[in-house]
């Protein structure tokens, strides 16, 4: 089915976009789906977006998109929940597989994957809630700053956006930022804090292999990379191509593509990583990334001259010929 | 992050090593987003975004029981007679509905504010009136024509967040005093303004939301309304009287105004948008000549002229339809929701929690256990489908962690019931985490007025 719009035609039919869902990251996701609805619309594809609620499986049954591009931050969007969803209805989409989804969005599974598969990644201690009330939270806590040191960051182990996450530099704020960690989720990782360059590669796999995007560097103003330094413009300084040396981005681009592959993911992922004195440590990887005005994804794809809709639209047709 | 002292964090604890090699840094320019960085304003500074913000959105979902949002029950009303009202607005004065007006506002509409503030004892003249784009707007333009920045502001504790926005938008020093079950304490007021005098403050004037209070939900008693207005008079002290929910009450007559004690003391903010239907954008400012003429002139400046359209409509409600007697199905339907709220909430809450009784209005303002932060704890909330609005942001000074507020306007009574329960089993796990490691600091800060002003506030 071809669709006009202008001189443009796309042949790949009605696509939804899934945007919304019930997560913390419920705004971001709105963004995001706007505006890469906008993207695809200007790339001459016929999309829509529509949420994960009671109205999704009818309104799938009654217009069955030919592709879905899964656009939901967090939990149910990026932990396997909406995938396994879309693989019952037998609809084509774009991202990872349930299992992969599983793997990457929990960040300590994530991280010891990477391990093995020769990454550096920060050390740190993954702990739930329940450690922390039957042995003793002072002297977990004393035992976790000896061996860690500080600063450290505490975050929760499934999540994003910096939600729940807390730089601690003194020992006595620990408890505070574990008590909100765990409001986000019952399972906290602890992290040693890197000093380096923070920078987000981007990969994309059209068919011939995953290849990295330039790398993004991201320089916070205020030095937290917190939610509101994510995601109000002005806040946080992006370069791209990252101001790396060159083994520094080769180690960045090849770290970035270790984990795609390690971690079994497909067709889109950025992998954010610490570069510190020319390693480059792994911290997490995103199998939905942003695609608002202050994500690094759209910014990377515009430094490699590729437009976020031809991109997608792209990488939604090799979806509909993948089938399920 | 690129912060904090050196640390190498691989697994085989190797020193950091010498600096990576290659060209020196360049100068950093690279790209902020936003091209207007370093031409905003100093107040634009807190516009950001922020986690109470994103919680607030998934609260908009309707799997999450919002008792956040203070949005009237507008379905309530007949809005077939309303739709047909409307309709033959347009057909029989359309070039006057859909023209300009008059900055002041429609001399008709002027004329049915006084008998609608007659009901709360306010004597007044049409020509005091200065109809606004809701009392939001009146709030505003009063704050624009007194406050120069670091002028102070007297507001109780805690206080509207959409006032304590405005008096931030225009850098005012808000000074919170202190309310009990009856209201603002006036012995209190009248130590705030001592204090301010002896340091050579001028307290600008008085905020006050004297009638079931947002977010407090107290009631200023008939006897400190005198004390209020006798300590204002004696300090030359100007009250600003802000009262959406004077005729929502459920239990007794509507309160004798402090402005129908004192017409020069006292500028009076009104609201149609829990009487009608907050939608149309309709309030009001009572103010004596001089002040209105100055109210007038800054709302000119603001927007020309209100909506001509919806000022015809309220005019022609109040002018046709029953509006007593809608205000009376209001008020049955909103007690209804409070009962049902307060019921729930002395059935399942843990002992140490403290709450209001309002006696009409939205909210009810709900004290926590000893330690625990309504902050840190939305995120849990929103987690197991229930939404309230943190304390904080009722306050200009931090304060407000251990206070949320629950409104009960828009949920029917069965999920108002649900949602307490569902509010009872947050508060417990909270508990649990907090027995476990100490009393709890928000970290990063509390949400603050600028994180929670939106429509349904």
């Amino acid at each position: 089915m071809s669709r006009e719009r202008g001189n443009e035609l796309s042949d790949l039919g009605h696509v939804l976009i899934l945007a919304g869902g019930l997560s913390p990251e419920r705004e971001v996701s709105l963004h995001s789906g706007a505006r890469l609805r906008d993207a695809l619309r200007e790339a001459g594809v016929d999309a829509d977006i529509a949420d994960a609620d009671a109205g999704l499986i009818p309104a799938v049954i009654t217009d069955r998109p030919s592709a879905v591009f899964p656009a939901i931050h967090g939990a149910s969007g990026e932990d396997g929940s909406i995938q396994e969803v879309l693989t019952l209805l037998g609809v084509p989409y774009v991202g990872a597989s349930p299992d992969a989804c599983r793997f990457a969005f929990d960040k300590p599974v994530a991280k010891a994957i990477a391990r093995a598969a020769g990454l550096a990644t920060p050390r740190s201690v993954t702990l739930p809630k329940e450690t922390f009330h039957d042995l003793g939270a002072g002297a977990v806590l004393d035992r976790i700053v000896a061996t860690l040191g500080l600063p450290l960051f505490v975050k929760p182990a499934r999540g994003g956006s910096a939600l729940g996450t807390t730089l601690v530099r003194a020992a006595e704020d620990l408890p505070g930022a574990m008590i909100s960690c765990y409001a986000y989720g019952d399972i906290a990782l602890i992290e040693n804090c890197i000093v380096g360059t923070e920078v987000a590669v981007g990969v994309i796999d059209l068919g011939g292999g995953p290849e990295p995007l330039p790398a993004v560097e991201i320089r916070p103003l205020s030095g937290s990379y917190d939610y509101a330094a994510r995601y109000t413009p002005g806040q946080t300084e992006f370069h791209v191509p990252a101001r790396l040396t060159p083994a520094e981005s080769k180690a960045a681009a090849e770290a970035a593509i270790t984990a795609h592959q390690a971690l079994g993911l497909r067709d889109v992922s950025r992998t954010d990583l610490i570069v510190s004195a020319g390693e480059a440590f792994f911290l997490e990887v995103n199998v939905a990334p942003g695609m608002t005005e202050t994500s690094t994804l759209p910014m990377a794809l515009e430094a490699a001259g590729r437009g976020l809709g031809t991109v997608c639209r792209d990488l939604l047709s090799q979806a509909a010929a993948r089938g399920t | 992050m690129s912060i904090g002292p050196a640390r190498d964090g691989r697994a085989d604890d190797q020193p950091r090593t010498t600096p990576p090699e290659g060209p020196a840094a360049a100068p950093s320019h690279g790209s902020l987003v936003d091209a207007h960085v370093g031409r905003y304003a100093a107040r634009a500074k807190d516009m950001a975004a922020s986690e109470i913000r994103a919680l607030f959105s998934v609260a908009a979902r309707p799997e999450i029981v919002s008792l956040a949002g203070g949005m009237p029950y507008v379905t309530a009303l007949p809005l077939d007679a309303v739709g047909d009202m409307a309709g033959q607005l347009v057909a029989q004065r359309g070039a006057v509905a859909l023209q300009y007006g008059p900055a002041q506002g429609d001399p008709a509409l002027r004329e049915g504010i006084c008998e609608v503030m007659a009901l709360e004892g306010i004597r007044a003249h049409p020509d005091e009136v200065v109809v606004t784009v809701g009392s939001q707007q009146a709030l505003d333009l009063i704050t624009r024509i007194f406050i120069d920045p670091g002028d102070v502001v007297l507001a109780e504790a805690p206080s509207y967040v959409g006032a304590l926005g405005t008096f931030a938008s225009y850098q005012a020093q808000v000074v919170h005093v202190p309310m009990d079950d009856d209201g603002l304490v006036p012995g209190a007021l009248g130590e705030a303004l001592a204090r301010r005098r002896a340091q050579g403050q001028r307290v600008k004037f008085l905020y006050t939301v004297p009638s079931f209070h947002n977010p407090a939900g107290v009631t200023l008693s008939a006897p400190r309304r005198a004390e209020v207005l006798s300590i204002c008079q004696r300090a030359g002290v100007l009250i600003i009287e802000d009262n959406p929910y004077g005729l929502l009450g459920f239990d007794a007559e509507p309160h004798r105004a402090l402005r129908a004690d004192d017409a020069q003391g006292v500028v009076y903010l009104g609201s149609f948008s829990k009487t009608i239907a907050a939608g149309l954008r309709v309030g009001w400012a009572l103010a004596p000549a001089g002040i209105r003429d100055k109210l007038v002139l800054a709302a000119e400046a603001a927007v020309l002229c209100n909506s001509s359209l919806a000022q015809l409509m309220v005019g022609e409600y109040l002018a046709s339809q029953p509006w007593r007697e809608q205000i009376k199905v209001f008020c049955e339907l909103y007690r209804e929701r409070r009962d049902a709220m307060l019921e729930t909430l002395g059935a399942v809450m843990p002992r140490d929690c403290r709450w209001t009784h309002p006696g009409g209005g939205f909210y009810v303002w709900l004290r926590l256990p000893p330690g625990l932060n309504s902050k840190s704890m939305l995120p849990r909330a929103i987690s197991s489908r229930v939404a309230y609005v943190p304390g904080t942001g009722f306050y200009a000074d931090g304060g407000g962690a251990e206070y949320l507020r629950l409104s009960y306007c828009f949920p029917k009574p069965a999920r108002i019931r649900e949602g307490i329960r569902r509010l009872a089993e947050v508060i417990d796990a909270e508990t649990e985490i907090q027995a476990t490691f100490g009393p709890s600091r928000a970290a990063g800060g509390g949400a603050g007025p600028a994180d929670l002003t939106g429509p349904s506030q």
